[in-house]
């Protein structure tokens, strides 16, 4: 099994450029790497809300719940759509010997 | 109103439909049947172990205090799943690949198989998981006293009831997780009850969220206006405490050795992560998303002083629903139990693995042949253990007084569990972590856990309140909750950061400082590189492509005949109609004891595995299938050596056999020669005596001459019957010597007239008379003998006009050499080889000789300790004769 997520796994020299199919999936591995990172942002928001103990300027607690609720549900659905074009996308590669199922 | 023995009823009744699903999977898990069972659902579901009795109960008790603060122990793993490219897909690689049981396993095989590290992962995990044992049992016994305060029989007392909640939560935990062993450590039984556990709960908290939402404030609308305007209804949550907790819960579901359990080591397929990333999330939403409003429906309607924690329960029997009230008694109940036997399952293999097995195998002499009783020793280590961590969390709650807040309870056991990060994440992503680095860190971070968090939440039994204000011997930057003067922090996010950073720090100084075994870094190679050194698992849900794959293994192994036997007879087996079975776990047990047979258990299952388990090889098998080689090799050794001992003797038996044919041979031609000679002479006596018996008229000369012939073929039968029982005496052995001193000139002297004298022919013998004074200590008669019949064939044989024979001898370093060289023509090549033996005679019979003589002489020179040899290429017939200064007797 060679180290780089571009060769093969034998034979041939790699070609500097994927085909779209490829490139898309690869792409598509980015975007699932960095979820994480989009949602560790989104929950440090609440970080820079003022903390007023007057409750003057306070966020309200209902508006706390939705944002943090969308954000969950946005993660969620992001992760569901990663999850099932991946899966789309291995089962086609199946097909084709030679592509790694599970990109590095 | 339920009474408390209808609880009790519905509990046991709930215990019951547990242990029938766990059976009834069991059985399908079996028979090779069922595979919902690893599905990717059930996967999802069992982690949702993660939602215990804390969730359910003291999430709403979180959020009455301090808002949406509950909300960080759902995010934490909401991002670690999502983020499971990076990290758990690499864990459960390794975990499957390297067939880890627990996460003390995987810590003490990442770093070079160290049992101390095993046993500090097990303790440190032990202490860590007792608050949350009493956690659990803390709500299940105010669940109870829920009721009980409702119950007019009033039989009930605290005090009593959290032991037997302990206690019955223990068999419950014993009876679940050690009815039987499995060696991947897998459980679908138990996987599949926790699964519908999880689905009881979640329904429970969703139909009490709903009923509050719904039927008691009427509407999200008018809810979220209630929200706003509660007591709670701002935004209020301590920033260092919401990074703290979203951090610290990452951290403990990744390390949680129950949390390890069900994602690690009962994952059948790796691609179950994949539906796990958005799945387990959304069961997070799920469960996380009707806190608020039981909370602040429970702050409004509940009486001042009741116990937030447990609204999920109150609120609907404040309303007068009982079933409702029921069910999410049940739920509560069922997120305990289940966090109960996951977790005890998970340490007591813990304990038993790395604790008890090793000071038990060496107890026993170390002895490497272990029997079928150490099956029921670690039955029995488990059961101990899951009494044992049982026991302590019931103290922890007696100590802590049982008053605390459940999510504070929960927050010391993640912190304590935590401190495992630094040297997992270490452990797979850094080649360079030691396990020096790894017990570094670990004992930092758990001594400062221990010190700053579990001491002081025990109360002032175990630390003195004059340590918690003033710092031990009153040192005053040594305080508990303020290390290094450092004030006014919160005592978690104190805990957390220092332990945490110091922890990491230690391990990483002592990782760069130290030198890692071969072994270690081997398996840090294996770790970190997963994915270079194993393939993705094909799953174990079985194909029939497995099942050629298995047969053409096998027949490489067993042959064609045995191998189809072998199939045949298991899918006959099974059933099927199919010519090959399928790869049901069974049938793979009896393959893989088969094919042991023939190539080592450890290579077995390593060939096994390469083919269905889709896990890789690791350093063990490897270790284990060289074992087995060297045996193998050291065993064909012992064959060869044996082999090639019986062909030497097989040779030598051959050898023998040849020469005793010859022996036998020699003797025929022996007795037929002796016969021949015995003939010739009585024949003419016979011839001569019946003439003058018969014949009348003879004169007296040729009465003479017929007796005179008569005389003489009589001596020479009798010289010749002599000369045979001389060499049947020599042969024998049994000749005495007489042993002399005198020199080889006056030996040769002796011969060489007495086989001179009276003889009409003439030889003239050579001799250097001064090279002959050599002293001799032998048999000289003996030796004479030999001389006199050489110098007597010279005599007879040579055919020379002029025949002179010389006589040269030499003392060769303690031997004597004397040669006789006659200037004849010789012995032909052809009878050189057998004129040293009886009754050869070269030449014909014209010099009347029986053939004896050179056959005596050689056995004479054989007991003299010398030899007789013929000596080619000097000129004529040349005998050598060589002996001994000194007779000696080994030279018999």
């Amino acid at each position: 099994m060679s180290t780089h997520e571009d060769r093969p796994p034998s034979g041939a020299r790699p070609s500097l450029f994927l085909e779209r199919q490829s490139y898309r999936r690869r792409r598509l591995t980015d975007a699932a790497r960095l979820l994480p990172f989009l949602g560790a942002a989104l929950l440090a928001v609440p970080l820079l809300w003022p903390d007023d103990p007057n409750r003057q300027q306070a966020v309200p607690l209902s508006s706390a719940m939705f944002y943090i609720f969308a954000c969950w549900v946005g993660l969620i659905v992001a992760s569901l759509v990663f999850g099932f074009a991946a899966r789309r996308m291995s089962a086609q590669d199946e097909s084709k010997p030679g592509s790694d199922q599970w990109p590095r | 109103m339920a009474t408390l023995n209808v609880l009790i009823l519905v509990c046991l009744g709930y215990v019951v439909l547990l242990f029938g699903v766990a059976f009834a999977a069991d059985r399908l898990a079996a028979a090779g049947k069922g595979a919902w069972l690893r599905s990717s659902l059930i996967y999802t579901l069992s982690l949702s172990i993660y939602c215990t009795a804390w969730t359910f109960y003291g999430a709403v008790g979180n959020a009455a205090r301090s808002g949406l603060e509950f909300v960080t122990i759902y995010l934490g793993p909401t991002l670690v799943m999502i983020s499971w490219w990076w990290g758990l897909r690499k864990l459960v690689r390794v975990g499957r690949s390297h067939r880890v049981t627990s996460i003390a396993d995987l810590i003490s095989s990442r770093y070079g198989k160290s049992n101390t590290l095993a046993i500090c992962v097990t303790i440190l995990a032990v202490l860590g998981g007792t608050p949350y044992i009493a956690l659990q049992l803390q709500s299940i016994t105010l669940s109870f006293s829920i009721f009980a305060d409702a119950d007019p029989s009033g039989l009930y007392r605290e005090g009593s009831s959290v032991f037997w909640v302990a206690a019955g939560l223990a068999v419950f935990a014993i009876l679940f997780g050690t009815r039987n062993l499995d060696a991947n450590e897998r459980h679908h039984g138990v996987v599949t009850a926790i699964a519908l556990e999880s689905v009881v709960k979640l329904f429970a908290l969703l139909a009490v969220g709903a009923f509050v939402v719904w039927g008691v404030a009427g509407g999200v609308g008018p809810m979220m206006d209630r929200i706003d305007a509660s007591e709670i209804g701002h935004w209020n949550v301590d920033t260092g405490r919401w990074t703290t907790f979203i951090f610290l819960s990452a951290a403990a579901f990744v390390c949680l050795p129950r949390m390890f359990q069900v994602m690690v080591v009962e994952n059948t397929d790796e691609g179950h992560l994949r539906t796990a990333a958005w799945a387990f999330p959304l069961y997070l939403l799920l469960i996380s998303l009707f806190v608020v409003p039981i909370a602040v429906v429970g702050l409004d309607i509940m009486p001042e002083g009741s116990n937030p924690d447990l609204f999920v329960l109150t609120v609907p029997l404040s309303q007068g629903n009982d079933w409702l009230a029921m069910l999410s008694f049940i739920g509560g109940f069922s997120s305990a139990t289940s966090m109960v036997i996951v977790t005890a399952m998970a340490l007591s293999t813990m304990v038993s693995n790395h604790v008890v097995m090793p000071i038990w195998l060496s107890t026993q002499g170390g002895s490497g042949s272990v029997s079928g009783d150490v099956r029921h020793i670690v039955l029995l280590a488990r059961r101990i253990s899951i009494a044992v961590i049982m026991a302590l969390g019931f103290f922890y709650y007696r100590l802590s007084g049982g008053g605390a807040a459940l999510a504070s309870i929960g927050l010391i056991a993640f912190a304590g569990i935590a401190q495992i990060l630094p040297a997992l994440v270490g452990g797979l992503f850094w080649r360079g972590a030691t396990r020096t680095g790894a017990l570094a860190g670990l004992t930092v971070g758990f001594l400062l856990w221990i010190y700053t968090l579990l001491l002081p939440g025990m109360g002032g039994v175990l630390m003195p309140e004059s340590v918690l204000h003033s710092g031990p011997f009153g040192l005053s930057w040594l305080r508990p909750q303020a290390l290094f003067g450092i004030e006014g922090m919160d005592p978690m996010v104190h805990t957390v950061m220092w332990s945490l950073s110091l922890n990491t720090i230690a391990f990483c100084v002592a990782s760069l400082l130290s030198f890692p075994s071969p072994l270690e870094r081997l398996q840090a190679a294996q770790f970190v590189n997963v994915f270079d050194h194993s393939v993705a698992p094909r799953g174990w849900t079985g194909s029939v492509a497995q099942s050629e794959d298995l047969m053409i293994m096998t027949q490489r192994i067993l042959g064609a005949g045995p191998a189809h036997e072998f199939f045949q007879a298991e899918a006959e087996k099974q059933g099927g109609r199919a010519s090959l079975p399928e790869p049901t776990p069974a049938f793979l047990e009896r393959l893989e004891r088969e094919l042991s047979g023939s190539v080592g258990a450890a290579t077995a299952h390593a060939m096994i595995g390469q083919i269905v388990g889709g896990s890789s090889v690791s350093v063990e098998d490897l270790l284990a299938v060289a074992d087995e080689s060297a045996q193998l090799l050291e065993y064909s050794g012992q064959l060869e050596a044996k082999s090639a001992e019986l062909t030497r003797t097989a040779r030598q038996l051959r050898e023998a056999n040849t020469k005793l044919t010859q022996i036998s041979e020699q003797k025929d031609s022996f007795l037929s020669q002796v016969s021949h000679e015995l003939r010739t002479p009585m024949t003419s006596i016979r011839a001569f005596s019946e003439i003058m018996r018969d014949t009348d008229e003879l004169s007296p000369e040729e009465q003479t001459r017929y007796a005179a012939i008569i005389h003489d073929e009589a001596l020479r039968l009798t010289r010749l019957l002599d000369d045979l029982l001389d060499l049947s005496v020599l042969e024998s052995g049994r000749v005495s010597l007489n042993v002399g001193d005198d020199t080889l000139r006056s030996v040769l002297d002796r011969a060489v007239s007495s086989t001179l004298a009276g003889t009409s022919k003439t030889l003239t013998v050579r001799r250097t008379k001064a090279a002959e004074r050599i002293p001799l200590q032998t048999d000289l008669d003996r030796l004479g003998q030999v001389f006199i019949n050489l110098i007597s064939n010279a005599l007879k044989y040579c055919d020379a006009d002029e025949p002179e024979l010389t006589i040269s001898a030499h003392d060769v370093g303690g031997h004597v050499v004397i040669d006789f060289v006659d200037n004849g023509s010789g012995i032909p090549p052809g009878s050189r080889s057998v004129v040293f033996e009886k009754f050869a005679r070269v030449g014909g019979d014209k010099a009347g000789g029986a053939g004896l003589g050179l056959a005596i002489c050689r056995e004479i020179m054989q007991r003299l300790g010398g030899e007789i040899m013929y000596l080619p290429g000097q000129g004529g017939a040349a005998f050598r004769v060589r002996l001994p200064l000194a007779y000696q007797q080994a030279a018999q």
